[in-house]
């Protein structure tokens, strides 16, 4: 039935399908009780109009039973929402680990995205189909949301700090990406969208057929960094280097000098990088500069991919 | 309580039944409002314990950079002022006019003086670059010299980090605002102050009428205590 | 007829210069000057909503840039929410009715009652001026960093008008608590006060403890503008997140402050035009507290997408549910109310029912929202827009003037015209639902909001809101003009046109300047229609001219 207005989002992931789930439950419990409510609305104005003359004997002024039920019978509905809604959001909020990572990066007015193969695209992105899909993203000026309704996935974008979302496509077509919180003048302009390619057709635009031409993925673009900015005179697995290891650092659980244990994630790695006595590691001196302002924030995502990929070097199965 | 208007006083509103329920209303309307200034300054007292688990190093030498010796005069004088204060409420409520003028500007004197030393401080704090906005400098050097680093953090802090630099310029956005928003309070306060004296001046005080005194008092203490709260947050945390 | 002599003395005509007016430190007064404002901030914030209706139209920009269109919206946004409908019942109903209510001749503190309308007008002057010299383009959520850094326009002046009205809100605020509290008749105890009064107090309690953390959030970003100091800069390492948490920490509670007190209309009206108490009542007065406190504990459900902790979005997401059983539970109580009423459809009970459908679907929505699950598809899209209008226009909204109409007569001494008064109540319902029900499904179907251009396909939803859009301006508009009318041509009315119980409709129509000679003694709960006196329109004890 096509009545050329549309009703309902298009399904183009897994996770989608499951909020849709969710969804209809609440209608369906909301139809209900907007039905009651309704229904004995009109029931007790025809019935007790002032003009009729039902039975109206000395009304009751409460009734301790009915208040209970209309208190519990809600809360128990409300915690059957609360746990469906809470399951389904920590799968929101985990991405698998076999998933393959993009960077995003958000500014005014427009999504800067770079996949693990280097290709980098402007307000589009290609996806293969059927393909966990993590997205590590940051915001170089103000906050955005990367939201695309067809995979019923929103995550905001802050500067400063790293955000993940997650999606696995399991449609082919071209759906919609918004910047979903308010970014100022051009906000509804910081549109794009999201194509998902048969995994067939992916490789074809990977290889150049279709989109542009491939720079170096991040893995090398942050190789490349590592050497140039000297990471490498310091941080190298020898003994008496000035500096930890980075082999499988990444994921593991690193003991701070001032004596607290974190783990290892984007975030920590980040905060070395730009801040690297806050988060100085245990047994090493506090010799290594900051470089903030000397690395953008691509630049960065792209030192961190190749942090994680020396995970696989060093010890197999500790990386993430 | 049904029969009205069988006395009403001068200082009585016409919508009071008795002097007891107007002296009640302002009492309690003026808990309420301490209540409000509590979360007003709640506000920016939870802000600042974020950001001070958040940077410890940094406000920390920030907080060392701010002269211990005036704080703790500032704190003297301003509990002394909330004693001065509290006499001039007694005084009010036996009826004594000449001590309630007396102490209240006592009271005034204090706030001055708390006043006064608080332009010395902000003073020095201009003088080195240390005002919080776009004249913020932050001189390395100047924290080197004045030893402000803590021993215990001297070893992972870099002071000529300009990310250290920053951090230390939001713990004088905070020092700023905090002490610039109980100053007006003080103010806001010593103005009433005068509008006190000139009612006492005029003999309106007495014992069945000490509201406004009692009210001022009840503000003073609330602005006093505050500091009571701002003094170690900013200036003793994190000492060496 | 007492009421019909054109010589009695009330409150309105007892003496008419303009300082009369302005200095006047009667609550009545003071009431009236609050709904002058507040209809001036009304139409400001209508006009806009016209505006970027009217644009929305089509998908491509038609009517206006983007500068403009982001700012009516702001301007709607901040006008409707800080000037209009915070102010609404509270300040224009309240400051009227409370003290009548309660059987006092005044607010504990007429002084700072005149006061806190001066601050608000003050206030308001700041947010014209920012309208004036080119708009504010932040929205009303004033997000960091763009509003403290990125932003080019006044939002100085904009956080500078919202901080000193928030201060009339907690001058009316303190009032109120203090009034109820110390002021109440002989013989009105706490649980034969009506359900309007117990609204009041849980919006009291809220201005009191909400209102100065906001004053102090805009007030630190006005900091952060005007002078550089930066508490939220992410350049010097301050926490953009920080400014979400306090600002919702202020305006997760102001929505209830943009409902408690329609709730407390809506009991009055039913009870009168069902003429039964309302039932369980100590449910209904307790649930308003409940309200009151647990609204202070889920702002972080406007934050699941903003990198907040899962942890801590479960902990909202639950104390969000909770918050909702109170609401569901006044809901039932109402409908119950009508079970073996003699119920007459007259103008405000046709907005009480109306507010009954519209917030039990605006708190259904609520639901959605506060499922994590299903907030990550919704938030920030059409679907939260309508989601709060069905609460703030189709509950506050639909209350504010269910209560005009209702305290028209005692307010001003005169009758609307009933036929088009139940004709515009008619027209608002229609208008209302046809602009916000397609915006659920736009939501859904993923319209972010805050949009001015947007994808082809939700065109016919949008120019449905917008057809909406205009049948609710004109049913507003028809309301103002018969109103006005009424103001010089209406029926004059009784004490009690309604017959309705309660201390307000003893005193005569409009009320003496101090509303009781002689403090009335209460010996009956609320809403006693069993009670023979309540049918004689009128019975003013001690209520005529006292001088």
């Amino acid at each position: 039935m096509d009545i050329g207005i549309p009703l309902f989002p298009e399904q183009a992931s897994d996770l989608a399908r499951d909020v849709d789930m969710l969804f209809f439950f609440l209608i369906a419990v909301s139809m209900f009780f907007v039905f009651l409510i309704g229904a004995l609305l009109i029931y007790f104005i025809v019935k007790f109009r002032r003009r009729s003359n039902a039975d109206r004997p000395d009304a009751t002024r409460s009734h301790a039973g009915l208040e209970i039920a209309w208190t519990v019978i809600p809360l128990i509905l409300t915690m059957i929402m609360f746990v469906w809604g809470a399951v389904l959001f920590f799968k929101q909020s985990r991405p698998p680990s076999d998933a393959m990572e993009i960077l995003v990066v958000g500014k005014q007015w427009m999504w800067k995205i770079q996949h693990p193969t280097g290709h980098t695209e402007i307000n589009e992105l290609h996806v293969p189909l059927g393909q966990p899909v993590k997205l590590n993203m940051t915001s170089e000026d103000v906050i955005h949301s990367f939201y695309v309704p067809a995979f019923r996935v929103k995550m905001d974008v802050l500067p400063g700090r790293y955000t993940t979302a997650w999606f696995t496509p399991n449609r082919t077509g071209r759906f919609h990406l918004f910047c979903a919180e308010y970014c100022g003048t051009e906000h509804s302009k910081m549109v794009g969208s999201v194509n998902v390619l048969t995994p067939v057709e992916y490789e074809r635009w990977l290889a150049g057929e279709v989109g542009d031409t491939p720079a170096d993925t991040p893995v090398e673009a942050g190789r490349r960094l590592f050497t140039q900015l000297g990471c490498a005179t310091c941080h190298h697995p020898d003994a008496g280097a000035l500096g930890p290891d980075l082999a499988g650092v990444f994921g593991s659980e690193v003991t701070l000098a001032d004596g607290r244990t974190v783990v290892a994630d984007e975030d920590y790695l980040r905060q070395s990088i730009l801040d690297p006595r806050a988060t100085l590691v245990d047994g090493y001196e506090p010799i290594m500069p900051t470089f903030r302002g000397l690395v953008n924030e691509q630049q960065l995502m792209q030192l961190i991919s190749y942090i994680k990929s020396l995970g696989d070097a060093g010890e197999t199965g500790e990386g993430m | 309580m049904a029969e009205t208007e069988t006395s009403h006083p001068d200082h009585l509103a016409h919508h009071f039944d008795s002097v007891e329920q107007q002296r009640e209303s302002a009492s309690f309307g003026m808990w309420l409002f301490i209540a409000q200034e509590i979360m007003f300054f709640g506000g920016l007292f939870l802000g600042y314990i974020v950001y001070r688990i958040k940077y410890p190093m940094a406000f920390a030498t920030g907080s060392n950079l701010l002269s211990i010796e005036w704080g703790a005069f500032n704190t003297a004088v301003l509990i002394g002022s909330s004693l001065t204060m509290a006499l001039a409420v007694r005084a009010a409520q036996t009826g004594n006019n000449r001590l309630i003028i007396r102490w209240i500007l006592a009271t005034m004197l204090l706030g001055s003086v708390f006043l006064g030393v608080k332009v010395v401080e902000y003073k020095d704090k201009y003088d080195h670059q240390l005002v919080a906005g776009p004249m913020f400098e932050f001189d390395a050097d100047y924290v080197l010299e004045r030893e402000a680093v803590p021993a215990v953090y001297a070893d992972d802090i870099d002071v000529h980090d300009p990310q250290f630099g920053s951090n230390v310029h939001l713990f004088y956005s905070f020092y700023f605002v905090m002490t610039g928003m109980h100053a007006l309070h003080m103010i806001i306060g010593i103005g009433v102050m005068i509008w006190l004296l000139v009612k006492a001046y005029r003999k309106r005080f007495g014992p069945d009428y000490y509201s406004p005194v009692e009210m001022t008092g009840l503000y003073w203490h609330f602005v006093d205590i505050v500091w009571i709260f701002l003094f170690p947050m900013l200036y003793l945390m994190g000492r060496h | 007829m007492e009421s019909g002599d054109t010589k009695r003395k009330h409150y309105l005509n007892i003496e008419n210069t303009p300082q009369s007016w302005l200095l006047t430190l009667d609550h009545k007064r003071i009431g009236i000057l609050y709904l002058v404002t507040i209809l001036l901030f009304f139409f400001l914030g209508g006009v806009a909503a016209v505006l970027f209706r009217l644009e929305l139209l089509t998908p491509d920009a038609h009517l206006v840039e983007h500068e403009t269109y982001n700012r009516l919206f702001t301007m709607h946004g901040v006008t409707m929410i800080f000037f209009f409908l915070i102010p609404s019942i509270p300040a224009v109903l309240g400051n009227f009715l409370l003290p009548i209510m309660i059987g006092a001749r005044d607010m504990a503190f007429p002084r700072i009652n005149l006061a806190s309308w001066y601050v608000f007008t003050a206030g308001g002057l700041f947010g014209l001026a920012a309208i004036v010299f080119g708009g504010v383009d932040t929205g009303w959520t004033f997000y960091t960093p763009y509003s403290s850094t990125y932003a080019n326009s006044n939002v100085i002046l904009a956080a500078l008008g919202i901080f000193i009205a928030g201060f009339a809100s907690i001058m009316t605020g303190l009032n109120f608590i203090v009034t109820i509290h110390k002021m109440r008749a002989p013989g009105l105890t706490w649980f034969r006060l009506p359900l309007f009064i117990w609204g009041q107090y849980a919006t009291a309690i809220i201005m009191i403890l909400g209102t100065p953390v906001i004053a102090i959030t805009v007030l630190l970003v006005g900091i952060e503008r005007l002078f550089g100091v930066g508490i939220f800069d992410p350049a010097i390492g301050g926490d953009p997140l920080l400014f979400q948490h306090l600002f919702w920490f202020y305006s997760h509670p102001a929505v209830y402050i943009m409902i408690l007190p329609g709730m407390g209309v809506i009991s009055e009206v039913i009870a009168c035009f069902s003429r039964k108490r309302i039932f369980g009542y100590h449910v209904v007065a307790f649930s308003s507290l409940a309200i009151a406190i647990l609204g202070f504990f889920v702002w972080g459900h406007h934050m699941f997408v903003s990198s907040q902790s899962m942890y801590a979005g479960m902990i909202f997401s639950i104390l969000s549910f909770l918050v909702a059983i109170p609401s569901a539970i006044k809901v039932f109580n109402w409908t119950a109310t009508l079970y073996k009423g003699s119920i007459s459809l007259d103008t405000p009970m046709l907005y009480a029912l109306g507010f009954i459908g519209l917030f039990t679907i605006g708190g259904l929505t609520g639901l959605f929202l506060a499922t994590m699950a299903i907030n990550i598809h919704v938030h920030d899209t059409y679907f939260v827009v309508a989601h709060f209008h069905y609460v703030m226009v189709g509950g506050m909204l639909m209350a504010f003037l269910g209560g005009i109409h209702f305290w028209w007569p005692k307010m001003f001494g005169r009758m609307y015209p009933e036929a088009w008064g139940r004709f515009a109540a008619i027209v608002i319902f229609v208008g209302f639902n046809l602009t916000f029900f397609p915006q659920f499904i736009l939501g859904y179907l993923g319209m972010p909001r805050r949009y001015h251009v947007y994808p082809e396909e939700f065109q016919v939803l949008n120019v449905m809101s917008t057809a909406g859009a205009s049948i609710l301006g004109a049913g507003y508009l028809m309301v103002f003009v018969y109103l006005v009318w009424s103001l010089f041509k209406g029926r004059r009315s009784v004490s009690n046109p309604w017959c309705a119980a309660g201390l307000e409709w003893r005193v005569s129509s409009p009320p003496p300047q101090h509303n009781f000679k002689k403090a009335p003694v209460v010996d009956r709960d609320a809403y006693d229609y069993t009670d023979e006196d309540v049918y004689k329109s009128d019975y003013d004890s001690g209520g005529t001219s006292d001088g």
